[in-house]
Formats: C-alpha cells, sequence, structure tokens
C-alpha cells in the first residue's frame, strides 16, 4: 500500500467531463421559475473518466478488505465474501425492478423474500421475518419496536424499561433509546455471564423485556440461558437476540429454541454479503409466532429493505444448504479456540475455558514497560499487526476490560493463514518485552503513520474547501 | 487443532450449551447446490421479474449508471472491508466518504454533512429526533403533507416509538401551504418542519417565508430533497434550511426494488454535535502529511450508548461511494444535462398525455421537473394493464386518484411516443 | 501528582466549586482533566438553565470517550464560559484557571456535603 495525497476536487479542470448522455430529442420545457432556481453556481469536479478510474483505482489501495488479508475483527464476523453472489445481485432481472411495481410483476423478487423467510426461520427457530432493517442497528431498533406494539397491544403501557447486560454492544442502549424505553443496565459476573441473581431484583411489572447476545461480547455461551428465559417470561417481559453473534450457532443452535421471541440477524456478518466500507447491510427481524400480528405495525424503511443485500445472502444459504450449515458454527468456533489456546501464555486471557467464535485477550502478559519505559498497550499491538499484513482485532471493546483485545477469526480461514496470524502475534508479543517502542511507533509501513486523532476532534475539517 | 484445545472432536465446542438447546436433527433447509446451480435458479427466479421500461419516480428514480461505478464499487478493497476503524489502512474510504460530504454540502448549499444514512426516509426520521433534541424543550413536528408518502410512514413510526408529536401541513393547491403553518406555529410546540423541496406531486416547492416563519418560533427547518434536481432547483441552504436529508438513489442507483439506497443528511454548523452518524474530517499523521479519520465520535452509540444522538452504526458506506463517483463523473454539466433532458421529455409527456383527452390537469400553474400527476377522466386499471403489456411500468396510482408519471434521461421519445399510443388506444 | 487548590469544595465527581456570595463557580479538578485526557469539547449548558446537585449539566469529550459533569449544587445557571467552546484545550491546561459554569444557588447548604481539599486528596488516593 502506498500513500496518495490526492481529492477529486484537487485533479478538476475546467470544462472536463466523464459522462456520456443521449442527444436531447425533446422540445425544450419551461426553464425553472428564477425564484425556485438555484442561484449559487455547482461546484462538482470536472474531471474526465480515466481520470476518476485513476483516482479511485489508487484511493482503492490504500485500504485493507478481507481479500487483501486476515480480518479478525471481533463482533463484526469478516468471513470471506462468495464472488457468485455478487453476480446473482446484478442481474438486470434484479436491479431494475421499481419497488412500488405490484406483485404481479415481481414475482422473482416475492419468491426470494418467502424463501428467505422460510430459511431464516428454519435456520434461527423464530416463525416469520421482516426485511425492513437495513442494519444491525436498525433491526435493534425494529425489533424493540415490535417490543412494545407488544405490550400496548395488551394495553399494558407501563412497560418503558429494558435490560442491557454491561456487555453489550452499545448499540443495544442506543436502539433502546431511539425506542423510547429506558435502559436498565444488569451486571455481569466474574466469568462474563449475566448475573441471574442481579437480574431478578431488576424484573418488575415495567420492564419491556431484555436484550442479550449468546454467545455474549466476551465469545462465551450464557449457560443460565433457560434461567433467564423463564424468569423475564415469567415476569410479562420479552427476550430480545441481538443476531450479531449468530455465527457460531449456525448450523448448531436456534435462539428461538432458547426462549428468544425477537431477534436480528446481520446478513452482512452471518451471511457473507460484503461489509462495503461500512454499509450496505440488512438486519432482518424474526420473530416467534405469538408476535406475528405486530409486525405489520412497523415501517421502519422506505421500501422492502436492502433487496441487493438479500438477493446475496439467499445465495449464499442456497450454496451451503443443509448439508453445510453446521460447518460454519462449527469451524468459527474451533478457529477461535485453537487461536485462544496458541497465544494465552503471551497474551491475557481473563477468562478460561471454551469460547464460542470471538474471545477477548486484556492486553499483552508483558508489556515491556521497565524505569521509565511506558509499555505496549493493546493499541500498539493493534498498529503493529497492520505492519504484517493482518487486520486489527477490535480494541478497547467489551468496555469489561481495560486492554480488551477482542478477536474473531471466522470460519473461511485456513489453518496455514491462522497458524501466521499467531506467528506474528507471538512476534509482537516478543517485540513488545524487548523493545515497546516499536510497538508505540506503529505502523512504520501503512500508507500513513498515526494521524492525531485530538486535531481533527478540535478543529473540525469536513469538507474539501474550494 | 482440536488437540490444542483439548477436545476430541467438533462436538465438544459446544459442552458449555445445555444438551437440549442442541439442534437435533436435520434443518428445513434446501440441500446444497453448486455455483452453476445456483446461477441457473436466480436466472429463474429473475426471468419471473416483468422487465419494463420505469416511467414512475415517487422516490426511487431510473437515472442511467455510468459503466464505471459498478467497476470502481466492485473493487474488493472497498467493497470487503468494514467501517474505517484502523484509518491507516483505510484512508481509502475515508477518503471517498470526505468527498462525499463535501459534494453533499455543496449539493444543498449546506455546511456539515455525515457519512451516510439507511435510506431518505430514515434520515428524515433521524432528522425529526435531531429537532426535538436541538428544541430541548419542544416535542412537535411538523410533515408536509406533500413529502413522499413512504417518508411519512417511516417518520410517522419513529414518532410513534420515540414519543414525539407528530403534525401535519396541508398542501392543498399541490404545494405546502405557508398560511397553515403559520396556523401551526402560533401553538408555540414545534420544535421542526420538514417540508419537501420537489414533492409528491412532482412540483418544486416555493419556500419563501418558511425559514423565517419557523425560526421565529425557534423551530428547525428541514428539507427533504431529491439531491439531483438540487442541479438546478433553490437549494436547502438557499431556502434557509437548517437540516437537508433525502436519498441519494437519484445520483446514479440501480432501482434494485428499493434498496441499498442511501440516505443523506446535511446541517448547518451550529447543529453540527446533535448530527447522527458517522463523520469523516480531515488531520494530519505523525510525518505531517494529510490523513483522514473518523471524528466528532463522542456523539455515538459505541461511546455514548444511550446517550448518543443515535443507534446508527453501519450505514451505507458503499452506496456513498456510488454516489461520489457518479457526481465526479457527471460534474456540473453532466448533472444540469439529466436534469434538462428529464424535465424536457416529462413535458413533452405531459402534453401529449393532455391530448389524447384522458386525462385532466391536477395543477395547472405549477413547475414541476421529471415527475408530474394527472387526473384520469375514468378508472385507470385498464390503462396501467395495456401500459404493462406494451412493456411500460406508467401511470402509478396515488392515494389522491391521480396517476403519476416520471421521465428520465434514458426515456427516449420513441418510447414515449408508444407510451402515448397505448394510452389512445384504450 | 495532580494539583488540589486550598479553599475550593470538590465533588466525588471531581468537579470544583469556588463559591463567591450565593454564586457557585464550576469547574473540573486536575485529576479530572488528567484523565480524560486532550480534551476536544465541552458540551455547555445555556444561560438560564436549571441545574440540581447530583445530576448532569454538560458533558466533557476526548478522542475516544465522553465524561458527563455532574453538578454539584443545585440552581440557575447564570453564566457558561463561552472561551470553552473553540478552546476546550483551556481545561487541560489550567483546570481551576478554566471554569465551565456560575451557578446562582438554590440551596447553599448543599455546600456542606462537599469535600475540601484535604477531602478530596484522599478521595483521589494520591
Amino acid at each position: 500500500m502506498k500513500y496518495y495525497d490526492k481529492l477529486i476536487f484537487e485533479l478538476s479542470k475546467e470544462g472536463r467531463v466523464g459522462y456520456s448522455l443521449p442527444v436531447n430529442q425533446f422540445p425544450q420545457a419551461p426553464e425553472v421559475p428564477v425564484q425556485l432556481r438555484r442561484a449559487q453556481p455547482l461546484r462538482l469536479p470536472q474531471v474526465s473518466e480515466p481520470d476518476v478510474v485513476r483516482h479511485y483505482t489508487n484511493l482503492s489501495q490504500m485500504n485493507f478488505g478481507v481479500d487483501t488479508g486476515f480480518y479478525p475483527l471481533g463482533s463484526c464476523t469478516m468471513k470471506y465474501n462468495p464472488k457468485i453472489n455478487e453476480e446473482m445481485a446484478a442481474l438486470p432481472g434484479f436491479a431494475g425492478l421499481h419497488p412500488l411495481m405490484h406483485a404481479g410483476l415481481t414475482k422473482g423478487a416475492l419468491k426470494v423474500y418467502q424463501e428467505m423467510n422460510k430459511a431464516l426461520s428454519a435456520i434461527t427457530g423464530m416463525y416469520a421475518f421482516t426485511f425492513d432493517p437495513c442494519a444491525g442497528a436498525h433491526g435493534e431498533l425494529t425489533g424493540l419496536m415490535i417490543m412494545r406494539q407488544y405490550h400496548m397491544n395488551r394495553g399494558d403501557m407501563k412497560r418503558t424499561k429494558v435490560i442491557v447486560p454491561d456487555s453489550a454492544h452499545g448499540t443495544n442502549p442506543a436502539s433502546a433509546a431511539v425506542c423510547g424505553l429506558e435502559v436498565v443496565e444488569v451486571k455481569s459476573l466474574e466469568n462474563g455471564r449475566i448475573d441471574v441473581e442481579a437480574l431478578k431484583p431488576l424484573l418488575t411489572d415495567e420492564i419491556a423485556g431484555i436484550m442479550m447476545t449468546n454467545p455474549n461480547t466476551l465469545g462465551l455461551f450464557e449457560t443460565e440461558i433457560k434461567t433467564i428465559a423463564k424468569l423475564v417470561h415469567d415476569a410479562g417481559g420479552l427476550l430480545y437476540y441481538d443476531g450479531a453473534n449468530m455465527n457460531p450457532l449456525m448450523g448448531v443452535v436456534r435462539p428461538g429454541d432458547m426462549g428468544f421471541d425477537i431477534m436480528h440477524l446481520n446478513l452482512h456478518k452471518t451471511f457473507s454479503t460484503p461489509h462495503g466500507g461500512g454499509g450496505p447491510g440488512s438486519g432482518p427481524v424474526g420473530v416467534a409466532q405469538h408476535l406475528e400480528d405486530c409486525l405489520p405495525d412497523i415501517r421502519v424503511s422506505g421500501f422492502h429493505g436492502n433487496f441487493g443485500v438479500i438477493l446475496r445472502a439467499y445465495a449464499y444459504i442456497l450454496s451451503l444448504g443443509k448439508q453445510h450449515l453446521r460447518k460454519v458454527g462449527q469451524y468459527s468456533v474451533l478457529s477461535a479456540n485453537y487461536i485462544k489456546e496458541s497465544l494465552k501464555d503471551v497474551y491475557k486471557l481473563p477468562i478460561e475455558g471454551v469460547c464460542k467464535h470471538e474471545f477477548v485477550f486484556d492486553g499483552l502478559v508483558n508489556d515491556g514497560a521497565h524505569d521509565d519505559v511506558p509499555g505496549a498497550t493493546t493499541l500498539d499491538v493493534a498498529k503493529r499487526l497492520l505492519d504484517y499484513g493482518f487486520h486489527a482485532p477490535t480494541i478497547y471493546f467489551p468496555l469489561l476490560f481495560h486492554q480488551a483485545l477482542m478477536i474473531e477469526p471466522t470460519e473461511t480461514e485456513s489453518l496455514e493463514t491462522i497458524d501466521s496470524f499467531i506467528a506474528v502475534m507471538r512476534k509482537i508479543a516478543a517485540e513488545a518485552a524487548q523493545d515497546p517502542e516499536i510497538l508505540r511507533q506503529a505502523p512504520h509501513n501503512a500508507p500513513i503513520t498515526r494521524p492525531d486523532e485530538t486535531l481533527a476532534a478540535r478543529n473540525p475539517v469536513l469538507k474539501y474547501e474550494w | 487443532m482440536l488437540e490444542k484445545i483439548g477436545v476430541k472432536k467438533l462436538e465438544d465446542l459446544y459442552s458449555d450449551v445445555p444438551a437440549e438447546f442442541l439442534k437435533k436433527g436435520a434443518y428445513a433447509l434446501p440441500d446444497a447446490l453448486s455455483e452453476q446451480q445456483i446461477r441457473d435458479y436466480f436466472a429463474s427466479l429473475e426471468a419471473m421479474n416483468a422487465k419494463l421500461k420505469v416511467f414512475v419516480g415517487a422516490g426511487a428514480y431510473d437515472h442511467y449508471t455510468p459503466a464505471v461505478i459498478p467497476y470502481i464499487t466492485s473493487r474488493s478493497e472497498f467493497l470487503t472491508a468494514y467501517t474505517p476503524y484502523q484509518c491507516e489502512i483505510s484512508q481509502g474510504t475515508l477518503r471517498y466518504i470526505f468527498e462525499y460530504q463535501s459534494l453533499m454540502c455543496e449539493l444543498t448549499s449546506l455546511d456539515v454533512s455525515n457519512a451516510s444514512m439507511y435510506d431518505g426516509p430514515t434520515a428524515a426520521a433521524e432528522a425529526m429526533k435531531m429537532a426535538v433534541a436541538c428544541a430541548r424543550k419542544k416535542n412537535r413536528v411538523l410533515l408536509s403533507c406533500a413529502l413522499l408518502p413512504h417518508v411519512i410512514k417511516v417518520v410517522e413510526t419513529y414518532a410513534k416509538f420515540h414519543g414525539v408529536a407528530i403534525g401535519y401541513v396541508p398542501a392543498p393547491d399541490g404545494q405546502t401551504s405557508l398560511e397553515a403553518l403559520k396556523a401551526e406555529l402560533a401553538q408555540d410546540d414545534v420544535a421542526g418542519v420538514i417540508v419537501p423541496s420537489v414533492n409528491r406531486y412532482g412540483i418544486i416547492e416555493d419556500h419563501t417565508g418558511f425559514a423565517d416563519a419557523i425560526h421565529a418560533e425557534k423551530g428547525l427547518l428541514v428539507e427533504y430533497c431529491d439531491p439531483s434536481a438540487l442541479a438546478v432547483v433553490k437549494t436547502p441552504g438557499e431556502w434557509g434550511a437548517d437540516i437537508a436529508v433525502g436519498d441519494g438513489q437519484s445520483l446514479g442507483l440501480p432501482l434494485c426494488y428499493g434498496g441499498p439506497y442511501v440516505g443523506f443528511m446535511t446541517v448547518k454548523k451550529e447543529h453540527m454535535r446533535k448530527m447522527p452518524g458517522r463523520i469523516v474530517g480531515q488531520t494530519v499523521d505523525k510525518q505531517g502529511r494529510r490523513a483522514f479519520v473518523l471524528t466528532l465520535q463522542a456523539r455515538e452509540q459505541h461511546i455514548k450508548r444511550e446517550k448518543a444522538t443515535s443507534n446508527i452504526c453501519s450505514n451505507e458506506s458503499l452506496m456513498a461511494l456510488w454516489v461520489t463517483v457518479y457526481l465526479s463523473l457527471m460534474g456540473p454539466e453532466g448533472l444540469k444535462e439529466v436534469n434538462r433532458i428529464s424535465s424536457d421529455g416529462a413535458h413533452y409527456l405531459y402534453s401529449e398525455l393532455l391530448k389524447t383527452g384522458q386525462f385532466e390537469e391536477v395543477f395547472p400553474d405549477k413547475p414541476f421537473l421529471k415527475e408530474f400527476v394527472l387526473k384520469p377522466k375514468k378508472f385507470p386499471g385498464l390503462m396501467q394493464q395495456r401500459l404493462e403489456k406494451a412493456g411500460f411500468f406508467a401511470a402509478l396510482d396515488t392515494e389522491e386518484g391521480y396517476v403519476s408519471f416520471c421521465v428520465t434521461e434514458k426515456r427516449t421519445k420513441e418510447e414515449i411516443d408508444l407510451l402515448v399510443k397505448t394510452v389512445k388506444e384504450g | 501528582m495532580s494539583k488540589i487548590l486550598e479553599g475550593l469544595k470538590y465533588s466525588e465527581s471531581h468537579e470544583w466549586v469556588k463559591v463567591e456570595g450565593d454564586i457557585a463557580v464550576v469547574g473540573v479538578s486536575d485529576f479530572a482533566q488528567k484523565e480524560m485526557g486532550d480534551i476536544t469539547y465541552v458540551d455547555l449548558p445555556e444561560a438560564d438553565d436549571e441545574v440540581t446537585a447530583g445530576e448532569e449539566f454538560g458533558a466533557l469529550e476526548s478522542v475516544k470517550a465522553s465524561s458527563d459533569l455532574i453538578s454539584p449544587v443545585s440552581g440557575t445557571v447564570v453564566e457558561v464560559n463561552a472561551d470553552l467552546e473553540d478552546a476546550p484545550e483551556k481545561v487541560n491546561e489550567d483546570a481551576y484557571g478554566s471554569w465551565i459554569i456560575k451557578v446562582k444557588m438554590s440551596d447553599p447548604s448543599e455546600l456542606d456535603a462537599l469535600l475540601d481539599a484535604a477531602g478530596y486528596k484522599a478521595l483521589i488516593g494520591e
């Protein structure tokens, strides 16, 4: 990767064009009345097609994707994105469909939704899905709306609080707030799991439900889920399943069977659709049968959700079929445990035992701190990994550990790739013990060195001035 | 690998899961397909969809997509990356988002853009929440009845659960009524007002006096826009708006049955800290070179949790790249030409349809661009069927009993003449 | 070692109070600014806002964190330090010279619940 410094505006040259439009065959329409007309000049780049292609090719070369290398970003499930999915989503008979065409014109698209509904219900043990949400957090919000709608339909208006574990993804409490719910936090035990005793007194008649992910954000299975489900249901609440961590359960365990009433899936995580630099995703929401009536009341996006993403996920499910689904879950768990066991002598493992698809280290065993020399932190380890051609894990999340380093390898990496990652992680640990400054100055061979984020926040420059 | 972990078989990795939750028996899924079989099956699904020339807009516009765009956006370095958390190896993503933000500010004449939202309607819903957050004590947001129906529905859904009261401003003559707006504002509880720049009837609205009236009551003016049209119509900034939102789909994104699209939001600088979503900012690296980072993150869910400005995390980043490449290719002249051809074509269709004698004008004095409504003199069902049979998706029914048409630069004179002929034959 | 000024009152959430008649001048301690690291933004209330002892009235932000400001007293905000809007780094440079809000106290007896310099020193354990 090499540093390239241009912005598209800096390539602009008066009069240059990069478009090809048909000759206007129509009589001239009336001009936009002057009081309704744009008065300011329109300053867009004036560049040729080759300029555009070279510029964005150069930009792309400062980027790292799953196709570039190993991307063990915890909680993000950066698995390989099969290319057939891309080709299927781009078929003109799908890409050219107007969203307001009636059912008679869109039979193929509707069949995709029906088949996906069946497939996701089979995989999760839910009864029916809505495909409107466009991302995971959007799915959470939709699911919480369904939760509230359920209570409202029963005339139970006082259930305005939702329980969220302290280890939850930040989107959980944020989604609750957008949905008008007050967040009640439940603490984790030292083993990282929900404290059932601490949960009990929280379960009042004001509780709409609980948001959980299982395995939780430490990659640990919530072994008390049966008790938790019973307690919450007995108190009149519902259980929401955050599907961000569904990958290890693929083909092995179904959220619906564990007692969850509502859940979302991240098709861009578990179902292999590309993350696109932060979207588009898709966050379909499934509900148990007793909540089906609440679905039609909820309209959270313009049309039918991110159809293009749903098509990709459908192609993925068909390629797995009932024969291979189980391998997704099992191999993701196998890879994670193998890495954990191979590195726990040099990185602090706060919670022993078998994990699911991901796990969390709490920094280096020996960070190299001595005398006045500060030790290497998790941030430094992450930056040093970039030098060795790996993406960094998720860092400083979950908040339960100060030096959290959350690793999720996924099922699509070979043993050779995983072993080379382990070797590099060990090498970095050795470097830290020897000379932490090497890590503190990393990355050394990325397109840029560490940027001044304080400057960016204190003096925001958020657009190009020209 | 199993040996290193200290277990005997793969199933042992799930020993912590209560046995009753381990799925027994096969999943009710189809058999695995080979790549060839997937291709054949999708071809059969695709063939079940109608392939029609699109003469409908209503929030999704069939503009042309230059070949360069899918070529660039399918580059795996963009496509298979995630949110640019590790900025040192994400400068490609961060730079195009910075360019995207700059372009959206330019189109809307406002100061600050975020990195994208899910779609236009959700961007409008976020603007509704933002207006309430800025106003602090006021809790009602007004929606113009001339906003697209799907925008109103999504905003209503968010408002219901977020606890925001919604009011409506009618548009009896095809344009949001300033008089009705003033009457609502007089109730002293209005945090913000969302009005369409070009409305559900295709009419270019006149918002003279709107900003003054709303600001006098300390509310925010939100303009819902078709960004393509902002090349030629008065911009949110020029109308004095505080927030602009809309759907970037009209900037070259395929229709794709409604998504993925890309919501946008731009705001005046003073509202920057209340804005939802990711924002990219410029800074320098240790060697003083220009570099880009995610910034102002203390607004966001991963730091503020339940106090964040929004719950949005993943957005529509790749579609923001799509829009950025589109605007770069089109440039100022290309985007104006797209509007010119679309508008000329729409006006031609409008006058030809009137000549058939089968329609009445609804808003004869109101200016429009690429989209318009007419009132059919008789029940339009048969005409719509004939149009479909002739290869057209046109004359979309509206809630008001009109039919709606839209013409983009992709539509030819021959197509329009055939469409009109098909209408006449009824 | 963090600086602690004699003669000020301190809260357990690391705000300091300087009493000027019925006005409480409020800022954050040197210890708090060090814990935050580089402060990038001070989220201020507006004049005439009501504040309540023990409840948030604003926030300090750094690149990766946001920390609520908790009011040590109840009353009405009479002035906010607008200089901090454009220069949040002043809190890092001089925590005691950079007051954040001035509050006209509604219940000055609330001051009794605050710590003195010695008590605050014991609290932060330095």
